[in-house]
């Protein structure tokens, strides 16, 4: 996958707000989660659980490692530190443009408006 | 697809703003990561022509961007790609104009990932940064 690719799963994967209460909660856990305790304060069942660890997984934004019965979940955080990047780059380029934009469009509003236009 | 949406509400006419998104003249005036000099504007607003704008950054870099028009539908939408002359890869970008009481909501999209965009950006770590892009995604300004 180039990284092109890799941002595009990434974001795909950020749409979901379940996947981001997943990810959100592993932030906060440096240990790692298991998979009972990620699904507990979510309002959805078991399968639809594993199917978003699927989804996180595939993006790589997850890792998963099994000891005896017990799945513990971590963050993989490389690929969000990319779209992270990508991100603030053009954002701040746009945020500073627009910024300007309205400015002057408002500027010129107020002199057709005192034209009488 | 990997974007960035920005949506403005804007106190002037559809039109007012139209000549701001696509005349050489306009695009000079607002295009750019800061506040430096443009110092050169190119505009060609109809579909498969093409634009072209260099600018200075206070900091000193000169950068030059430049992109064809996908679609210009006046005072409504324009769509074009766009890239930074050094680098081949493109991203598109489309600004679509609606009508509201006291002016225009402009909504801005970037999308198509180059793919260095990113090569040369690994800034702070994870923290906060699910809050940050919500707030980049959904930002309305």
């Amino acid at each position: 996958m180039n990284q092109s690719e890799r941002l595009d799963r990434t974001f795909a994967a950020l749409t979901d707000p379940s996947r981001r209460a997943i990810l959100a909660r592993l932030e906060r856990e440096e240990q790692g989660a298991t998979v009972s305790d990620l699904a507990k304060p979510l309002p959805i069942k078991m399968p639809a659980v594993m199917k978003h660890l699927d989804v996180l997984d595939g993006a790589g934004l997850i890792t998963r490692t099994k000891e005896g019965r017990v799945v513990t979940v971590r963050l993989a955080p490389r690929p969000m530190r990319e779209a992270m990047a990508w991100l603030r780059r053009y954002e701040r380029f746009w945020t500073a443009s627009l910024d300007r934009l309205t400015a002057l469009a408002e500027a010129r509003e107020t002199e057709l408006r005192k034209a009488g236009k | 697809m990997t974007s960035l949406t920005l949506v403005r509400r804007i106190r002037a006419r559809p039109s007012v703003l139209f000549d701001l998104l696509v005349t050489a003249e306009g695009i000079a005036q607002w295009w750019g990561p800061d506040a430096g000099p443009v110092l050169m504007a190119q505009s060609d607003p109809r579909v498969g022509g093409r634009y072209r704008l260099r600018f200075r950054t206070l900091g000193g870099i000169e950068c030059e961007t430049t992109g064809e028009f996908l679609e210009v539908t006046r005072h409504e939408r324009v769509r074009m790609t766009w890239r930074w002359v050094d680098d081949a890869d493109e991203s598109l970008i489309a600004m679509t104009l609606r009508p509201i009481p006291d002016g225009t909501e402009l909504t801005f999209t970037q999308s198509r990932l180059p793919d260095e965009a990113t090569a040369r950006g690994h800034e702070k770590g994870w923290n906060g940064s699910l809050d940050k892009l919500e707030a980049a995604v959904a930002l309305v300004g």
